[in-house]
Order: structure tokens, then sequence, then C-alpha cells
């Protein structure tokens, strides 16, 4: 049966030594969906491992993660996902409810979605859990409004040029090699990954997002947690 | 450095992960420039054999090339691994497009742990590298090809050679991992001018615009090693032979136009044609398809004189392309009218006409049209010499000199210079082609060298004609060549120019011709009364029936 974890909001604050990255995208409508995949897939294929196998005396042994090509359909873009449909299955899931708030708020279109990768520290009895963000993406989200078809043929081309860019920057972030956490054992894997998952490994991360309203405020703040239960669906 | 530092086992590990980073990076660029989407599946069971904790297959043969170039060694400070990527066309023109360098620098790390950090690390960097590699140009290019181009791989070791990319090229850094003998470095330099001209199409027609064409040189280490298609059957053996290329394939448009504007963007156009496939050396692989391309400048384009049908209601040009070569076996393309259907044979005095007709008259070119046109012979093979003798001043002239010019819908032809079917009748310029003689046809295959028209021009004109040189007037301009924007028409058998060329041209109706039309109104001139003394007899009928009418 799923465990309820209760987590605070997630904000970066140098003091937790979360690195904070943030991507802006303008995009039309129905871009949206894929454009946040191939950035979300693409930070999680750097953040995912195989899964572990713990040994005796303390060894683990590591499974293998598989890639595979997507390509969009509204974009002229490739990406690259891990192969796991548990993973894709959540993404796409969060990216769904996300694409259908930016459509329903009524706002001229802008939001945002963010990807935080945390880790557990398990408090005593009766403080429940800690959740200790150390990196978080926040994709900051444009919806234009197209005329004609020539103009979402060149949105077309223009937003696969940017997630490109956006590739690039991600790959940049990566190769800092910065802050990871320590790799656990066995008794404290949970706290680091998310182990819920039956062919990959990703670190434990919740996905939320914000819709801005025409004022520009985040007053419309919809948060909504994808925790290891609904993963686990 | 002295890694004194690292344990003998360290050491080893350490160099076994590099090699294999090396392998595992070679088959990750060339499987993402296979032009296929690439699938492994993940396994939570580890297998033991997958490096980096990554699904990556082997392909053999690459495995093969890319031990062969490292040849024992490891990527060290001035010895990098290179993988270059590069396009080559079914015409033996290649372009390279990024060079991928595994390289290896003197910082050191001696604090870091090999079997774990840098392990890991390695295995971050492999999935950048899945990454990247479906972000550079040639990814999208390397997707679609097959048809018009292939793209090949070539690994070598030694120093990065990065000239072959044309100016302007870009870099991107897909990441390092410090070890503590150095810190592995991999990127990617690849080219951003993907505008480009094969040197032979541009030794043929000077370019109109700007063009920067600072590629296709001779390679410049031709002890390099040998290229490979990155379209590779998997599967097969190592060292198998390539399948055969087809012969004739479709080439189908495609542009490239990631150019800055002063560069010539030119398009390669759609053409059937047998090709010789690309050129295989020793060195050179057979790509899986061999292809036809075709391109043209641009200043085709614009050495085109705009002298297509439509333009204005009174332009009738049709520019075709006579030039030399002709013989007397094909006279039915000349002055030459057709031995039967009536048509006379070209009069040394206009038959009918105005004098002032004749005057305004166009030049002798209309008339080749004509003459050939007879609505029941159109597969005269009235000799040129045979009909234009005595009336041109130089049948030589004629025989070898064809052109057309512009001229106006309906104005009045020369009589001497066309038949008397062609007097008078507008759209007659609408000559049939004998078409049975297509491949002799000079507008198929045009002959090399044209000549001046103004010989002919003379030689035509001096034909008998009273006084028809001021006949000239309307013609503002010669067309010797035709060249259709778009196509290539001195190779092919047929393409845009020779279908607008051949098709121009449908024969004549029947009605048009004035010698059937004339003899037909004269009759019905002659039937006239007699029919009117009928219609006269029945002219009760024809009242009663009026009046039903009403």
């Amino acid at each position: 049966p799923p465990r309820i974890r209760c987590c605070a909001p997630p904000r970066a604050s140098p003091a937790m030594n979360c690195r904070a990255e943030v991507l802006e995208v303008s995009v039309e409508g129905r871009q949206v969906e894929e454009a946040m995949l191939a950035v979300l897939h693409t930070v999680l294929l750097h953040r995912s491992t195989g899964k572990f196998h713990y040994k005796k005396e303390g060894t683990y042994s590591i499974g293998t993660v598989g890639t595979q090509d997507v390509d969009c359909d509204f974009i002229d873009f490739a990406y690259v996902r891990v192969s796991s449909e548990e993973l894709d299955r959540a993404l796409r899931k969060a990216v769904g409810e996300f694409k259908d708030a930016l459509r329903s708020s009524g706002s001229d279109g802008m939001g945002q979605i963010s990807l935080e990768f945390y880790q557990k520290k398990k408090s005593r009895w009766p403080f429940s859990d800690e959740c200790i963000p150390w990196e978080l993406w926040t994709i900051k989200v444009n919806v234009v409004n197209l005329a004609n078809e020539q103009e979402r043929q060149i949105c077309r081309e223009k937003v696969g040029e940017k997630l490109c860019e956006k590739i690039i920057n991600i790959v940049e972030v990566m190769n800092r090699h910065e802050y990871l956490p320590k790799m656990p054992t066995q008794s404290e894997v949970d706290n680091v990954f998310d182990t819920s998952l039956k062919d990959v490994q990703p670190y434990l991360y919740k996905i939320s997002y914000q819709i801005t309203d025409s004022l520009g405020t985040s007053v419309t703040t919809t948060m909504r947690r994808l925790i290891k239960d609904t993963l686990a669906l | 450095a002295m890694d004194t530092d690292l344990s003998s086992q360290d050491r080893k590990d350490l160099d076994k992960f590099i090699k294999f980073f090396a392998l595992k990076t070679v088959q990750v660029i060339v499987q993402a420039r296979l032009g296929e989407k690439i699938c492994t599946r993940s396994s939570s069971s580890p297998t033991g054999s997958d490096w980096f904790n990554l699904a990556i297959k082997d392909i053999p043969e690459v495995t093969h090339e890319a031990k062969k170039a490292l040849a024992g060694q490891l990527p060290a400070v001035g010895r990098s691994m290179c993988v270059e990527i590069s396009l080559k066309t079914s015409e033996g023109d290649s372009m390279e497009l990024e060079i991928w360098c595994l390289e290896m620098n003197e910082k050191c790390d001696k604090e870091i742990k090999v079997s774990y950090t840098v392990y890991n690390r390695l295995s971050l960097l492999l999935k950048s590298l899945l990454a990247i590699t479906r972000v550079t140009p040639a990814y999208r290019l390397s997707r679609k090809q097959g048809h018009e181009y292939v793209i090949l791989y070539r690994i070598y070791f030694g120093e990065v050679q990065l000239s072959g990319l044309g100016e302007g090229f870009q870099t991107v850094r897909v990441g390092t991992v410090g070890t503590p003998v150095g810190t592995i470095t991999l990127s990617c330099a690849y080219r951003i001018n993907l505008a480009f001209m094969s040197t032979r199409q541009f030794e043929r027609t000077p370019p109109i615009m700007g063009i920067i064409i600072d590629h296709f040189v001779d390679r410049p280490y031709p002890s390099s090693s040998p290229m490979h298609p990155c379209n590779y059957r998997a599967g097969e053996d190592n060292g198998a032979v390539y399948p055969s290329v087809e012969d004739s394939q479709e080439v189908c448009t495609t542009s490239f136009s990631t150019s800055p504007p002063s560069q010539c963007v030119f398009t390669v156009t759609k053409a059937h044609f047998q090709t010789p496939p690309p050129v295989v050396t020793d060195t050179l692989k057979v790509p899986v398809m061999g292809l036809a391309f075709s391109h043209q400048l641009s200043s085709s384009r614009l050495s085109y004189q705009p002298a297509a049908l439509g333009v204005g209601s009174a332009d009738m040009g049709y520019p075709v392309l006579f030039a030399g070569g002709l013989n007397a076996a094909h006279p039915h393309q000349l002055l030459g009218p057709g031995k039967e259907g009536g048509v006379p044979p070209i009069p040394s005095q206009p038959a009918h006409g105005t004098q002032a007709d004749q005057e305004r008259m166009c030049t002798p070119l209309d008339g080749v049209h004509y003459s050939a046109a007879t609505p029941s012979s159109s597969e005269d093979t009235e000799t040129v010499s045979n009909s234009s003798e005595g009336k041109c001043g130089s049948p030589h002239d004629l025989l070898e000199t064809i052109f057309i010019r512009k001229v106006g819908a309906f104005v009045n032809k020369p009589i001497n210079q066309v038949t008397m079917a062609n007097l008078d009748i507008p759209f007659a310029m609408f000559a049939p082609k004998n078409v049975e003689l297509e491949d002799n046809d000079p507008m198929v295959n045009p002959p090399d060298s044209p000549e001046t028209e103004s010989p002919l021009q003379g030689s035509l004109h001096s034909e008998g004609s009273s006084g028809s040189s001021t006949g000239n007037t309307h013609d503002d301009f010669v067309m010797i060549d035709f060249k259709p924007a778009f196509s290539k028409d001195d190779i092919l058998p047929m393409d845009l120019g020779t279908f607008y060329r051949e098709f121009q041209n449908p024969p004549q109706l029947s009605s048009l011709s004035i010698d059937i039309g004339a003899q037909s109104m004269a009759e019905d001139l002659d039937s006239l009364p007699e029919k009117l003394a009928v219609h006269e007899k029945n002219v009760k009928e024809f009242d009663a029936f009026v009046e039903t009418l009403q």
C-alpha cells in the first residue's frame, strides 16, 4: 500500500545547498506537452541510474538503463529518454495536468513547471520526515497564439532550435559535477532514490506547477505534488 | 604527470574505463547518425556486460574501426580520438558536418576515486552524449538520409582537424571528467554553413551571386583513415560487403537553407535518370543507396529570359534551343514544307498577303515551325536542302542554325519564309515538331555550339523576300539557349525544358490549317448559293416553324 509522504513546498535556498536552474520557452499551445517532456526527460536521463541490487558486505550492483529516441509531432525536434514506461507515464501525467491548467486558467498562457530533486531526512517522531531539495529545475512557459499555418511552421522550427539550446544548457549544468547525494546504504536508499519503478531508479523527485494569471502574479497557485504513491499507480 | 598515488589496480581500471568509454562514445555517435531511431531496453538485473550501466549496442563494424584507429592506444595529451561525420551525395561530393573529439588534457584530479566517481561520471558523460548527438544540425540531416545523400563516419586518432568544417563552425562541449591522469573532454565542432554547391557545377556556370565555397576541397590528409557510411545494416558480419547500389532513382527536391542570405541556396530538382553509383574506391564504402542528385545554380535561373508563354497576351515567345548540329536528316525542323498535305514549298514570292503584311512579318524562325506544321504530315521529312534550295541565301546556315525569337501572337509572318499554311493564322507557330526524331532533336540534345543568329537571319531574309529585312522590328532579342529554371537540360533526356519545348508546339488543328481551311472555305463559299436556293424553297416550312415558336 502506498505510503503518504508529506513534504514541504519546493523552494531553492542557498543554505540548503540546492542549486536552481531556470529555463524559459515560448511555445504554441499544442507544443506545450512535447516541450515539457523533452526537458523533463533530458534532466531525468541524467538523474536516473539502474536499479541497485545490494549484496552482502554493503556492496551493490547497478542495473542497466536503456534509452530511446522520441520524435516530437508538433516540434521539429527529437530527444532521448530513459526506457521506462512507468517514468514516461508519470511525466506525461504531470505535464498533462500542467497543460490543462494552463488552458483553463484563462490567463494569457503563462506558467511554470518545476522538477525538484530532494533527499529525505528522517526525523524522530512526532516530526515527519524532512525533504531537502538539492536541485531545482524550473521551466517557465509562455504560450503564444499563432494566426496562420505559415507562422505555425516557423514556430515548429524555432521551438525546435530553442529546445536544442535548452538541451545544451541542461548538459552544461550536469557537467559541473556539483553536489550529488552520497550513494546510500541499503537502509538509506529510499531516502535518496525513487525505488518504486521496476526498471530504473531516478533520484527522488517531485513535480509541481504554477499558473501565472494575467496580472503577472502567482495568484493562482495550484500546487500539485506528485509523490511516490501516485507514481506507483 | 606521475601517478604514483594511483594504485596499479586503479590504473588498470582507469585505463580500461577510458578505453571502453572511447569505444562506447564512437558507438553512440555513429548510431546517432544512422538515420534511425535508437531504442534499447532497461534491465533491472545487471547483465555485467553493459559498460557504464547503459544499454548501448555494439555494432561490430564500428568497434572494429574504432579499435583500428586507436591501435591499442588511449586518448592522451595531444592524442585525441576523433569521429568525423560527413555527408556524401550520390555525385560524389562530400562535406564534413561534425568532428566529435575525445581529448585528454593535463589537468589531473588526484583525489578522485577511480572505480566509483570516475566510472559514474563517465556514465553521466555518455548520457550527455546521447542527448547532445540529437541536437546538432547533423542529426536531422542524418534522419533524412538515404535518397539524396548518405552520412559517413571516419575515426582517426591524433591531432584534431577542424579545417573541413568551413567558416564559422560552432562548438558544443558535451562534458568533462577529471581523472588522476588527466581530464577527459568530449566536445563537438559542427558546421553551420550548410549551403553548398559542387565544384563541378561551379565550373560550368559562373555564379551570379556571391557563393561561399569553402569546402569540396580535396581531402587534405590523403593518408587519413577510410570513411564509412553510418547507415549500416545491423547484424552484418564484421567486414561484410555492403549491398549494391541501385541504378536509377528518383531525386526529390531538397533544399539546404541554413545559410545566411549572401550565400547561394539551391534546390535539388526532381529528375529521373540513370546515374552511375558513387565512386567506390578502396577506401570508400558504397553507401547503401546510391542516388541521383541534381542541382542547379540559381544562376541558371537568372540567365533564363522570361519569355514564358503567357507573359503578356501578345507575347508568344517560345524560347527554344536549336543550335548547330542539325543535318539534312531532320529537315522537318527547318524550313521545309511537307511533301504532302498540299502545303506548297516555301515560295520565293508571297503566295498571298499584302506587301504590307510582308513587311510586318517576323523572321524566318517562325517559319521553321510553321513549315513543319502541316496538318496531315507531321512525319514529313522533306529535306531542307530541297525546299530551301534556291530560296535561302545560304542553305548551310539554315541547316546549321535555328533559333527562336519572341514574336507577337497575331503578327503576320513573312510569306517568303513560311508556307501558305501559316499565313494569317494565329497560333500557327504551334507547329508540330516531328516527334519521331526526338532523339536527334536538338532541343532534346542540344548541340554544343550555338551559332550566332545573324548569318541565318541574313540568309533567310535574303530568301527572296523583298524588303522584309525590316520585319525584324518585332524581335527584341533572340534566345539561343533555353534553360528553364530549376532544370538541368544538358544531360538528361527529358526534363522540364524538354517537356516545355516538346509540348509547347502541339500539332496544328486541321481546321486552322489554311490550305484545308481555305479549301473548305472556298467550298463553303461556292456552295452558298446552292444552299440559299434550297432554303428559299423551304421557306414556307421555316415560317411555319417560326409560328409554332410564338
